[in-house]
């Protein structure tokens, strides 16, 4: 154990662990809104994160740039990020509503067994990330299986030094945005009527539908937005690594679930606590016992943590999730 | 005829819980619908308002056939529902508990007249306001159900069981609110194992046992029947 390490590297750790956190946070989100309203875990919701990182590796790549680019200039990095995130945003927007319509909406209709919703949830995430992992090479973003290699559009450099605690343009880009998406989402749900909506089928959906709401409109919603929520988080990803792989949803997806059961799944607010404790503790985690043991340590604590307190820190549902 | 029901039969699976049931309620009446418990007088009005799918028949609502349409479309219609066990959202205020009312409505100035007539209905709530649903008291939350339902602002309101698990005080209380509304313009279906006050304030009523109806008939004429007044109101 390296507790010299540790110490000298905490404010390092902290701000890589809130960076990392933040990412899993916003992904988070779509776990807990779809499970508030369905009580369904979308495992496909990885997959959802993954086209988002792909879609805007691709974006960047039509535009000119690919892992070869060096990008100069404020306007230009603007413009990426933009373009990055319009494409991000819709790609896995479209692939959360296309899980909906194909994987679940049919088994709804005939009142299928919560264990076939699992099963189809699996079987879209494998069909999308191996259908990445099969045709990226003609897709020209990377070889067959292989990580894809991206542009890296904005250059770490530290932007803010307070004593020894460096935090650079990217991880404040990452951790603020990450924060606004949480804040702007929350306002929605707590004080718009939509919001209300989804409020009201995740606290019961029969009275829901009693007071004239459509809940295929509101699940719909919320796929919607979740895939919004990865969106952003595929393009922060890609701005963070700079690289993406077909399978690159299966760690950060698991991690992002973990996440948002450590939150209290259902529970916005939870999510984002969930994400950044996670994130934290992991990269403690790596600077007192090395890298490799990140996962397993991110993992223990979930474990420890979910025997003490089985709803999550926050558990509460969706639906009750109010100041 | 506001609403008319024509031979409705409806599984549970494969257990039948309605036996081919026809009834109707005209413009402007009370009509209560008694029974023991699991004589399927919630399971008619799940079928009613929607949530549940009917086996065979017609549900006949304002002129229209409303059997396969969805139940958030049939509140839009005018079934405004307060359903059994009063399904108050707990984490929502007594405030957007109403407002859930009016959720598909888009008339403002409409949708503040009827918040302003609930409250007046039931000053109580208006207290509570703020409150979050769960912690109201079950006289309120059947209040806040009531309300919520007036507030869809129906042609035909359907009240499941409102007295269940209230004080005789309380009940008397709903009752006469219940009296009000429908006075005020608004037919009434009402289901009730309270047969004594139900059939006393009903125009009519009717009697289901196990899916079927068996006896139908004035408020009046059921109260002083003499199997129902053995079988529903205790006394011999």
């Amino acid at each position: 154990m390296d507790f010299d390490g540790l110490v000298r590297d905490f404010p390092d750790l902290t701000t890589t662990g809130l960076e990392q956190g933040a990412i899993y946070a916003l992904v988070a989100l779509g776990y807990t809104l779809v499970y508030g309203v369905l009580r369904l875990i979308n495992f496909a919701h990885s997959e959802v994160f993954m086209i988002g990182t792909v879609a805007a590796l691709g974006t960047w790549q039509v535009m000119g740039y690919n892992q070869n680019s060096s990008v100069n200039g404020i306007g230009i990095i603007l413009l990426l990020l933009l373009a990055g995130l319009a494409a991000a945003v819709v790609a896995s927007t479209l692939t959360a509503v296309a899980v909906e319509r194909v994987a679940y909406r049919p088994l709804r209709r005939r009142n299928a067994p919560p264990l076939a919703f699992l099963i189809t949830a699996i079987g879209a995430s494998f069909v999308l990330f191996e259908a990445v992992g099969l045709f990226s090479d003609d897709l020209g973003i990377g070889g067959q299986r292989t990580p894809f290699g991206m542009v890296d559009v904005m250059q770490s450099e530290t932007l803010v030094s307070i004593g020894g605690w460096d935090i650079t343009n990217t991880q404040l880009l990452v951790i603020l945005s990450a924060i606004g998406m949480l804040v702007a989402l929350d306002l929605f749900i707590n004080r718009s009527r939509l919001g209300r909506g989804i409020r009201a089928v995740a606290q019961d959906p029969d009275t829901a539908a009693l007071m004239g709401v459509n809940k295929d409109r509101v699940i719909l919603l919320v796929f919607v937005l979740g895939g919004i929520m990865a969106g952003a988080a595929a393009l922060l990803w890609n701005v963070t690594y700079a690289f993406s792989r077909f399978d690159v949803g299966f760690l950060i997806g698991l991690k992002a679930f973990s996440a948002a059961v450590l939150g209290g799944i259902g529970n916005l607010r939870g999510a984002l606590v969930g994400g950044l404790l996670l994130g934290v503790v992991e990269n403690y985690a790596s600077g007192l016992f090395g890298g490799e043991w990140k996962d397993f340590t991110g993992f223990v604590v979930l474990i420890v943590l979910l025997m003490f307190r089985p709803t999550g820190l926050l558990g509460e549902s969706l639906g009750r999730a109010r100041a | 005829m506001l609403l008319e029901i024509e031979n409705l039969t409806l599984l549970y699976g494969r257990i039948q819980a309605l036996h081919g049931i026809s009834l109707h309620v005209n413009e402007g009446e009370v009509v209560a619908l008694i029974g023991a418990n699991g004589a399927g007088k919630t399971t008619t009005m799940r079928a009613i308002s929607g949530l549940r799918p009917v086996a065979s028949g017609k549900i006949i609502f304002d002129g229209h056939d409303v059997t396969k349409v969805r139940a958030d479309l049939r509140v839009i219609r005018g079934i405004g529902q307060a359903p059994e066990g009063r399904g108050v959202f707990p984490g929502m205020t007594v405030q957007e508990n109403l407002e859930m009312g009016a959720y598909s409505r888009r008339d403002r100035a409409g949708i503040a007249q009827d918040l302003a007539m609930v409250f007046d209905l039931f000053p109580r709530l208006r207290e509570r306001q703020r409150q979050a649903g769960g912690t109201l008291s079950g006289g309120e939350q059947q209040m806040l159900a009531v309300g919520r339902a007036m507030m869809t602002r129906p042609k035909l309101l359907l009240l499941d069981e409102p007295s269940m698990g209230l004080a005789p005080m309380l009940i008397q209380q709903i009752f006469e609110i219940i009296t009000r509304i429908n006075e005020q313009g608004t037919t009434v279906l009402l289901v009730e194992q309270n047969a004594q006050q139900a059939l006393s304030r009903a125009h009519r009523g009717y009697v289901l046992e196990t899916g079927s109806i068996v006896k139908e008939g004035s408020g009046q004429e059921l109260l002083h029947d003499p199997a129902v007044k053995e079988a529903y109101l205790g006394v011999a």
